[in-house]
């Protein structure tokens, strides 16, 4: 097992810690299908982690495992040092891990603001009746609140749009959105499945630069699923390749650009 | 004024407070379907059922008399107790989320991420098992309620209309309670939906499940509450119908009315259901006072569905349910 005392000072100045979660051997099938065999990695505290693949390689179900929409048939998942026991996803989601999704699932009925609020539910402790008759602390919670909920839309820079119904906004902004809403929980852990699908390229660098930022001002460790591969090697510390549900290089940017299986996996390859 | 206008604004009356005894059914059916996709059937019955179990802990009756009896060969019925009104009706909302945890747990759990068509079939079988538990648990008498609402004429409105136009309005004292119970009920429930924690994780399961897990919504919890709520609402309901027309299984099928109330408002808006219910309400106690003499009556009866049957043509979303346009 790794040890889980060391640290590393980044070129840039960031500290990444001990290993956070540990993904063993998981394997997982859909009936005779194998969408992933037997992979094992790591994410360590405060760095950014990407997964990278071609269509189909089993990225998003690596994803899906780690905050508990799927469950592995083999294979163990081990956070903070111990073992995890089958989860449902909102069980994950009050350990502390907040993700988005590919294809975006925001509220789209309610308002930006209340959707981002949604996001704070798991720091909502006054009771059931506090809550029913709206007194003493449920009051006092909200405002606190309401309060990181503005923090986070000043920081992601969508002030203009707060009180605007979700369903009418478009596609890059929603995309922001649903990034507040996994920010606002405070997540230790926050999972970006392909943040940057479908952006020109001035969104993609507003949102690289609002993941970077995350990342240093939060320290929020990020796992990242993206297909640009130039986005992902300046964005993440260290990448893990998968292939057909394998996975087929992990390390440094530079170290993965230079493995063979990844440019053969990329660029394709002669078979005999 | 003219004796035909008055007497046109007392039916409009009247008919504003029918509908509003017909939104208190909808919101039920609303606030079930707008959180879960499940149209329930079993609405009705939940009403029939709560307003018997409210009448039959009143009176301190045995629950299951009948089947106690048949198996230990005992003759008992009553405790010998009467419970105030009060108590009985939380007595009764214990039971109805009771009720709601049952709903749940052994039927629903099991059909998630089903077709709304298999939801409504569970539904409907639902209807039919509650009907049965409740002939059996509580006996098929009809019974009258009263848990101490006024009822009968409203004198004071009498003798002001006298005064006015020469001509008493007659309002009936339970209409009366029952529009105030129905705008504490809405308000609260609105306020409940947009100010609190469980309310906008009721909310969020509504717009997407899969969103709602993400944040870390427990989707058991909230659907547990959704038809805690709806039980009560039933309880309300029924509370009201009870007290107007006895409590009798032919109660159940005020869902029927509910229906064409939720065409014209919406299945999923909570001030649709109000709405739709007063329009429907008004709609057919004025056809009734205009047109039906011309036609022989009895139009309360089809009025409602055939008002429906035109929102249906025109704006099948109803008046303040969720337009739907799909980007193409």
């Amino acid at each position: 097992m790794n040890d889980m005392s060391t640290s590393t000072v980044t070129e840039d100045g960031r500290t990444i810690g001990g290993v956070m979660m540990e993904m063993r051997n998981i394997t997982l099938r859909f009936g005779g299908v194998v969408a992933i065999k037997d992979i094992s990695f790591d994410i360590r505290e405060g760095e950014i982690r990407a997964i990278i693949g071609p269509n189909g390689a089993g990225k998003s179900s690596m994803l899906n495992v780690i905050s508990g929409f799927y469950h592995p048939q083999e294979g163990e998942v081990w956070y903070h040092g111990a073992r995890r026991k089958a989860m449902k996803p909102y069980q994950v989601a009050r350990q502390g891990i907040a993700r988005t999704f590919q294809n975006i699932a925001l509220f789209d009925g309610m308002s930006v603001l209340d959707n981002i609020m949604t996001g704070r539910i798991n720091h909502m402790s006054s009771s059931f009746l506090d809550q029913a008759i709206w007194w003493g602390k449920a009051q006092r919670e909200e405002v606190e609140h309401r309060r990181k909920a503005e923090e986070i839309i000043d920081f992601l820079e969508i002030q203009a749009i707060r009180k605007t119904p979700v369903g009418r906004l478009p596609y890059g902004l929603k995309k922001r959105v649903e990034l507040a809403r996994a920010l606002v929980a405070e997540p230790k852990l926050l999972l970006l499945d392909e943040p940057m699908a479908g952006m020109n390229v001035e969104e993609k660098e507003d949102m690289s630069r609002f993941i970077l930022d995350v990342n240093d001002e939060f320290g929020t460790t990020i796992a990242l699923i993206e297909h640009d591969m130039g986005v992902v090697m300046d964005l993440s510390d260290r990448v893990v390749v998968m292939d057909y549900g394998k996975k087929i290089g992990d390390g440094s940017p530079d170290e993965v650009r230079q493995n063979q299986e990844v440019i053969d996996a990329y660029l394709g390859v002669a078979h005999d | 004024m003219p004796e035909q206008l008055i007497f046109a604004m007392e039916v409009t009356l009247n008919g504003l407070m029918t509908g509003v005894m017909y939104s208190l059914v909808a919101l039920g059916f609303v606030l079930i379907f707008k959180a879960s996709g499940i149209f329930n059937y079993a609405q009705g019955v939940m009403a029939l059922f709560a307003a018997m179990t409210l009448v039959g802990i009143q009176e301190g009756r045995v629950p299951f008399s009948h089947l106690i009896n048949a198996i230990f060969g005992t003759e008992i019925y009553d405790f010998g107790w009467d419970v105030p009104a009060l108590l009985a009706i939380l007595l009764t909302v214990l039971v109805m989320v009771g009720f709601a945890f049952f709903v749940q747990k052994v039927i629903f759990k099991h059909l998630v991420g089903q077709e709304p068509i298999i939801l409504f079939m569970a539904t409907i079988g639902l209807a039919y098992f509650l009907e049965g538990v409740a002939d059996l648990m509580w006996g098929s008498e009809i019974r009258t309620l009263d848990v101490g609402l006024p009822q009968g004429i409203n004198l004071a409105i009498d003798e002001t209309t006298f005064n006015w136009f020469g001509y008493g309005f007659f309002i009936d004292n339970l209409d009366i309670v029952a529009t105030i119970v129905a705008a504490v009920l809405v308000a609260g429930l609105v306020a409940f939906a947009q100010y609190t924690k469980q309310g906008r994780a009721m909310r969020a399961v509504a717009d997407d499940h899969q969103a709602a897990l993400s944040v870390g919504i427990s989707l058991n919890f909230v659907w547990i509450l959704v038809w805690s709520l709806a039980g009560f609402v039933a309880l309300v309901a029924g509370i009201m119908w009870g007290a107007k027309s006895g409590v009798q299984f032919s109660l159940s099928l005020i869902a029927l009315k509910a229906l064409p109330v939720l065409m014209l408002g919406g299945f999923t808006s909570i001030p649709g259901a109000i709405v739709g219910g007063l329009i429907i309400g008004v709609g057919e106690a004025l056809f009734e006072f205009s047109v039906g003499p011309l036609i022989g009556g009895a139009t309360e009866n089809w009025f409602a569905y055939v008002l429906a049957l035109l929102f249906l043509v025109f704006r099948p979303q109803g008046l303040f349910g969720e337009k739907i346009i799909e980007r193409v």
